[in-house]
């Protein structure tokens, strides 16, 4: 343990100190608003791609799904293959007409023909606080997740991890801007992708590359046979509500992803709409067959370290990716089992210290560009200001997270990062593509859309079992590990709010549309041309 | 209406290009080329958003509610689920490959001719 603990660390602060060499050199480059927002616009579709997967592969999907697959067979698909599906809505609906009409953040277009400050803040607002939330929700799992990997117990330890994580988010992003965090994500996503590939080949070559009889192994070593190479150990295995629950998850993930911001501005960092285009399907690429490899390695893990070891490691199964690379390295007590190891934790340390840095950034860019210069400002900040706004509000938002995530660090908040998509999925997708799409759109729509949408479903899940745990009649098991009460029965069944915030969403951006008189048919033709035609682009 | 404020110019060696005039681009909204653009963008991405949603809906709503039918076997341990799961995966590079085609053959060549006479 203290051997692979030494490899770890050392492995860790290597990619610690070429990130941090590499946020320094691109300081150097990053002089105006357009350099720390986008990177410069120079970034290639390959870069890019390889970046929009950094900022996409983070610990949850990395360690979460595989530890799905482990634990509970086919469900963890379902995750995997709605986070990818979702990239479609980003490539046919957002990405090109995004890049040509907006500037910086996502509040650029929705707020291009509207009344600006009052769109902007709401649009700036939500932006933060789907970005808070997966910040949260990473932080949190990051300091459970250094623990388990170093062996390391106690609480200090979990603080000291989230310290340390939250500093150097606020140093790339700060100090590199869009630049820095842009390379921290492509040094990232390759040693994932390198990492993924080597153990999904070793797995498959201990079956003589024969799927069938991997799933096989999987499945007698789970116990549970057939039933763990089929949907519903995990979803739908005790009553109608948690099928329900399925589809409310999936439709948040398909259609949240396309609204989340720190993916949005990304599509900012290339020089035109083509080569917005192209990184896209450079992502979707990257990140499908890096879910594939999801895939191997978690049925990988249940045939070959066992759902029983793992669960007695962590029982939400994060350990299972670790376990395998311990397992195949050598086991447990060899050389070979501890560097293994060792490469693989310090991969999935690497993987969320890029994606928090991601998440800062996007706050802080919107906090800068849209609160301090639109709102604040009303337009009159000079790009010196905004840039030094967006580096303060990377500071403050940096130390709140941590201070958050110190004080959360108890708490099962793993229902964050499904929160952001739905958050997402019901209050930016809809009034992003109404703004593009919809000519009578206008302010009171986008106002009602992007509240409405936030406060359904915050609201659901303050209502859901997630925070109220009592067990009823249609739901038999409760929930032990509620926030706020174990026994008081929830007002609202779903643990996934999408299936009702996502159509409320939507409803009040149509029906303030429609209250209002207010109509930006001049302003909208000009959206639309410069979407379609990339004339007049940034 | 509000306009988008006049910004400040940008002390950079790789300045933002100079902001278009508003209704210069607005008045190409209404000209046939730009209507041509339009309906090619639309007569491909609605379609295909919406196919690859209820393809996808399809997925999930039989996860839930037909188990049995997505746990029989079609070779070896390899059953419905997992073969509709790994079609997931070859429907969305298909349709972004099918995409990336129609952008670069028919829509790149129909926005280059928006407003050719008026840049």
């Amino acid at each position: 343990m203290t051997e692979q603990r030494t490899i770890s660390v050392v492995l860790f602060a290597v990619f610690v100190a070429l990130t941090l060499f590499i946020t320094v050199r691109a300081s150097r480059q990053t002089r105006t608003a357009a350099d720390f927002y986008a990177g410069g616009r120079s970034f290639s579709p390959l870069q890019n791609g390889l970046a929009l997967g950094g900022d996409y592969m983070s610990a949850a999907s990395f360690l979460g799904i595989a530890g799905m697959f482990a634990l509970s067979g086919y469900d963890g698909f379902l995750y995997s293959i709605g986070f990818l599906v979702a990239w479609l809505v980003a490539l046919l609906l957002v990405a090109e007409m995004l890049r040509n009409s907006g500037r910086f953040t996502m509040a650029d277009v929705v707020a291009f023909r509207m009344r600006q400050r009052p769109v902007r803040a709401a649009a700036g607002i939500s932006t933060i606080v789907v970005s808070i939330f997966y910040l949260l929700a990473q932080m949190v799992g990051a300091g459970a997740l250094v623990s388990l990997l170093l062996g390391t117990s106690g609480e200090a330890a979990k603080i000291w991890t989230i310290v340390v994580v939250g500093a150097l988010m606020i140093f790339y992003v700060t100090v590199g801007g869009m630049k820095g965090t842009t390379w921290v994500q492509i040094v990232k996503a390759v040693l994932l992708l390198i990492g993924a590939f080597v153990m999904t080949v070793w797995v498959l070559a201990k079956y003589g590359f024969d799927l069938s009889d991997l799933l096989g192994a999987a499945a007698d070593r789970s116990g549970k046979g057939d039933a763990f190479l089929k949907p519903g150990l995990k979803y739908g295995a005790t009553d109608a509500w948690s099928k329900l629950d399925l589809l409310s998850l999936g439709l948040a993930l398909v259609l949240g992803t396309a609204g989340l911001p720190h993916i949005l501005i990304r599509f900012y960092t290339v020089p035109n709409a083509r080569a917005a285009r192209a990184s896209v399907n450079w992502a979707i690429g990257i990140i499908g067959v890096f879910y594939l490899m999801t895939l191997v390695i978690g049925f990988g893990a249940a045939a070959l370290v066992g759902g029983k070891a793992i669960a007695a490691q962590d029982k939400g199964g994060n350990t299972a990716a670790p376990q395998l690379a311990e397992h195949l390295g050598g086991g447990a007590g060899s050389t070979g089992g501890a560097v293994f190891l060792a490469v693989i934790a310090a991969v999935a340390f690497a993987t969320i210290l890029a994606v928090v840095a991601g998440l800062t950034l996007a706050s802080s860019s919107s906090f800068a560009h849209d609160l301090f210069a639109n709102v604040l400002k009303r337009g009159k900040a000079t790009e010196r200001d905004e840039v030094r706004a967006a580096r303060f509000s990377a500071i403050v938002i940096g130390a709140v997270a941590i201070v958050l995530s110190i004080f959360a660090r108890g708490l099962n908040v793993a229902f964050l990062v499904a929160l952001a998509f739905a958050v997402a999925a019901s209050a930016n997708l809809p009034t992003l593509l109404l703004s593009l799409f919809w000519r009578r759109f206008n302010t009171a729509g986008a106002l009602a859309g992007i509240y409405g949408g936030l406060v359904a479903a915050v609201g659901l899940v303050l209502l859901s079992p997630i925070c109220w745990g009592g067990a009823s009649d249609t739901l038999p098991k409760g929930n032990a590990d509620a926030l706020f009460s174990a026994d008081t029965v929830a007002p609202f069944p779903l643990q996934n709010p999408g299936l009702l915030s996502i159509p409320i969403g939507l409803l009040c951006a149509v029906a303030g549309t429609l209250l209002s008189k207010s109509r930006t048919d001049e302003r909208f033709a000009e959206l639309e041309v410069r979407a379609l035609t990339g004339r007049g682009a940034h | 209406m509000t306009t988008e404020p006049t910004r400040p110019p940008e002390p950079s060696d790789r300045p933002d290009p100079p902001a278009a005039d508003p209704a210069a681009l607005a008045a190409l909204d209404g000209t046939p080329e730009f209507q041509r653009l339009r309906t090619a963008f639309r007569r491909f991405v609605l379609p295909a958003t919406a196919a690859f949603l209820v393809w996808y809906l399809l997925y999930v709503v039989l996860s839930a509610y037909a188990r049995g039918f997505m746990g029989a076997k079609v070779v070896g341990h390899v059953n419905v689920a997992l073969v509709f799961g790994l079609l997931q995966f070859l429907s969305t590079f298909l349709i972004a490959w099918a995409y990336e085609r129609y952008a670069r053959r028919t829509l790149e060549p129909l926005a280059a001719a928006v407003g050719e006479e008026t840049p």
